[in-house]
């Protein structure tokens, strides 16, 4: 039955016209969210495997092409938080800031949305072009749990899909979304997580600070969240992308 | 306009960022940390209608038996046991199946090379030689090998594999290693070389390199089929027979069981010596059971392994096979020079209760273990006895001919998952540790050991009878 679905849909892709820039598209999410199901159903065997530059964590990418367009899916480890505190979650944090995907796909479990929640704020603070896809909706049916998609959304401020990936179910209106939203043709209202007044206060004070001097696709919330929490990474890593002149250039 | 930060900017703020609050940084991460969680909650509050109470916790109750304490253990060598059973009963009819065919196709080869005249050494080089070694591997290794790899795949997918670190994760925290190397270790049985990129999942340099330095303590699957042919003709009587396989089956479970003793035992003793430290602690999520995707990883890894197989026997298998053809058919002052180099190693092969030949295939099969055995049987065709081996229940019969015992199954298959990690395996270990110090370091272990407990063997059955 799958292998019927994956031809149908190869035999799409050829026929279709690609045109323009390929997107860039992060996958992010908790571990055993069924993350990797879903880059492989995207991908199929269009994928190839690397390490993160200095870092011994296993990078995985692949494509695909829908309504015309080039989709390079990077498929991010598996994390809880995006703290740094292991190399994992260093990898999957400085993609989403500085390589700037298009949009990121947040796999969340539905089985134990709460926790993997945290990680979808997480993401939005940092990006705001964002779809998040409540993986594994067959296994919470079985177990009786109900989640509002639609509610998720409006909560949330960006698009929700849910997807059984292991059936391919909901994949096409996963696509659908992350075309959406990385072609700019949905605009996303992120939800924005509020902190306790001593904090908000001090973060109020920082932003305007912050925004002259960092570039103009970070946002200053996030970087003064970092800066209030001790962490002088940022710092290190603005300077060293400026000084390579890699990142800093696009514009 | 980028250009134009200044390093000194951000400092500034930085230091007023410091300045804004009373508490460090540390505490401030808490208060952040603890708005994010609080608000996940309340969101999943409203969008989540969770009713689960109602109904069984089947992945608990399973949990309960699985991981016990006094039950966990047993339940793990019974599935193994289990796998085992499936692959020795299931390998067997394609073999025979296998071997009867490319057997036929050797004897048409032939036909082909006598009809169109060529000379003698190319019929050898390219049939006898390349071809017969290829065929046995297709015919003895491909078989159990296509069928443990996806029913190994198929725990993987169920969930099993973390419970089985959950298991282990005390005998390995007990011996100075991390609990994670448990799940390296079963990445080792379905190839070694994968497992020693596993274990990437250890953070601590110390622990991971105990981690790697054991991983090829584990039989991969390319060892698998020798363990399994071996055990069948020596272990369970003659023949695969019903009471046979059970036999066997009890010996290839003892011998990995064994693999995880050797490894448990080097870790503590490289924790102890060259690589001391405290072990490290984790946190493993134990992911519910998933119905595995059956028909899926029965297609992908049976197709990727059949490809993937196929294409080491001819890059791998056909060239060893040229090369023993050749060894044993240049003669130098009356021998081959294959009985000279078996020749040489035979005290050696003897003390450990194998022969020379054994001992050749095992360097020869360096590369790839899933050959030994096929050079293994080819030095044996192309020296001494004469016969022909029409189907693979003459195997037997073959080996016993080269004197074969008990003894010698038991001595080659403990040889052959202790030795050395295969040249594949020794190169990631190279890349993955960046030294050569290591990598003398992985063969020299296993080696040791390998020798130590042959030898050992060896003299308590000698003293014993």
């Amino acid at each position: 039955m799958f292998l019927k679905q994956r031809h149908r849909d190869q035999k799409k892709t050829r026929l279709e016209k690609v045109s323009g820039e390929p997107l860039v598209i992060a996958l992010a999410g908790n571990p055993n969210t069924g993350k990797s199901t879903i880059f492989n159903a995207l991908t199929g065997l269009n994928q190839h495997t690397g390490n993160w530059p200095g870092k011994t964590v296993l990078k995985s990418e692949g494509h695909y092409v829908f309504r015309g367009r080039r989709f390079v899916l990077v498929d991010l480890p598996g994390t809880y938080s995006l703290q740094p505190v292991s190399p994992e979650e260093q990898v999957a944090r400085d993609f989403i800031c500085f390589s700037r995907p298009q949009a990121t796909v947040v796999v969340a479990d539905a089985t134990c949305l709460e926790r993997n929640l945290n990680l979808v704020l997480q993401v939005m603070e940092i990006s705001s072009r964002l779809v998040v896809s409540v993986n594994l909706i067959d296994e919470a049916i079985r177990k009786r749990i109900r989640v509002d998609v639609p509610a998720l959304s409006r909560e949330l401020g960006v698009p929700v899909v849910a997807t059984a990936a292991s059936s391919r179910k909901g994949l096409a209106e996963l696509k659908e979304a992350v075309y959406q939203v990385s072609t700019g043709a949905v605009n996303t209202s992120p939800r924005r997580v509020t902190y306790d007044d001593e904090v908000e206060e001090t973060l109020a004070r920082l932003e305007p600070r912050l925004r002259p001097i960092i570039p103009e696709w970070v946002s200053p919330r996030w970087v003064a969240l970092r800066l209030l929490e001790g962490e002088r990474m940022p710092v290190e890593i603005f300077t060293s992308y400026i000084g390579s002149g890699l990142k800093g250039d696009r514009q | 306009m980028i250009n134009s930060i200044e390093r000194s900017d951000l400092n500034a703020v930085l230091n007023e960022a410091v300045v804004g609050l009373p508490d460090d940084g540390n505490q401030v991460r808490d208060r952040i940390v603890g708005s994010i969680y609080g608000q996940a909650d309340l969101i999943a509050r409203k969008v989540v209608q969770d009713e689960s109470h109602n109904t069984i916790d089947w992945s608990g109750k399973v949990d309960r038996v699985v991981m016990s304490g006094w039950l966990g253990l047993p339940v793990m060598a019974a599935l193994l046991a289990g796998v085992l059973w499936l692959t020795i009963v299931g390998a067997n009819y394609p073999s025979q199946l296998l071997g009867g065919w490319l057997f036929w196709l050797q004897d048409r080869l032939t036909d082909i090379f006598v009809w169109a005249g060529a000379p003698g050494w190319l019929h050898g080089v390219v049939v006898l030689g390349a071809y017969r070694a290829m065929a046995w591997v297709v015919a003895v290794m491909l078989p159990p090998m296509a069928i443990f790899f996806p029913l190994f795949t198929l725990m993987e997918d169920l969930g099993y594999l973390p419970r089985v670190a959950f298991n282990l994760d005390y005998f390995f925290r007990k011996v100075g290693a991390h609990g994670k190397q448990s799940l390296s270790m079963c990445m080792g049985l379905g190839c070694n070389a994968a497992g020693v990129v596993a274990c990437r999942i250890i953070d601590s340099p110390r622990e991971r390199l105990i981690a790697i330095l054991t991983n090829s303590f584990v039989p991969c699957n390319g060892r698998f089929p020798t363990l399994i042919a071996l055990s069948a003709l020596f272990m369970g009587g003659s023949a695969v027979a019903s009471g046979g396989s059970i036999a066997a089956v009890f010996t290839v479970t003892s011998l990995v069981l064994l693999g995880v003793t050797v490894t448990l035992a080097v870790s503590w003793l490289l924790s102890r010596s060259i690589l001391k430290g405290i072990p490290s602690f984790f946190i493993l999520e134990l992911p519910p059971y998933r119905k595995p995707q059956v028909g899926r990883i029965l297609i992908r890894s049976l197709l990727d392994r059949t490809i993937f197989v196929l294409i080491r026997a001819v890059i791998v298998a056909a060239p060893a096979g040229a090369l023993v053809w050749v060894l044993a058919n240049t003669s130098v002052g009356g021998a081959s020079l294959i009985s000279y180099a078996a020749g040489w190693l035979d005290p050696a092969g003897r003390a450990m209760g194998m022969d020379g030949f054994i001992l050749l295939a095992f360097i020869l099969g360096w590369p790839a273990n899933e050959i030994v055995l096929p050079v293994l049987l080819m030095s044996y065709l192309a020296t001494g006895s004469m016969m022909e081996i029409e189907n693979l229940a003459q195997l037997h019969s073959l080996l016993v001919a080269h004197h074969w015992t008990w003894l010698t199954a038991l001595s080659t298959m403990l040889f052959s998952v202790l030795h050395f990690p295969c040249t594949t395996t020794l190169l990631t270990i190279f890349k993955e540790t960046g030294r050569v110090k290591w990598t003398l370091a992985a063969v020299l272990v296993p080696l040791t050991v390998a020798v130590a407990l042959t030898l050992g063997l060896n003299l308590l059955i000698r003293l014993w009878s």
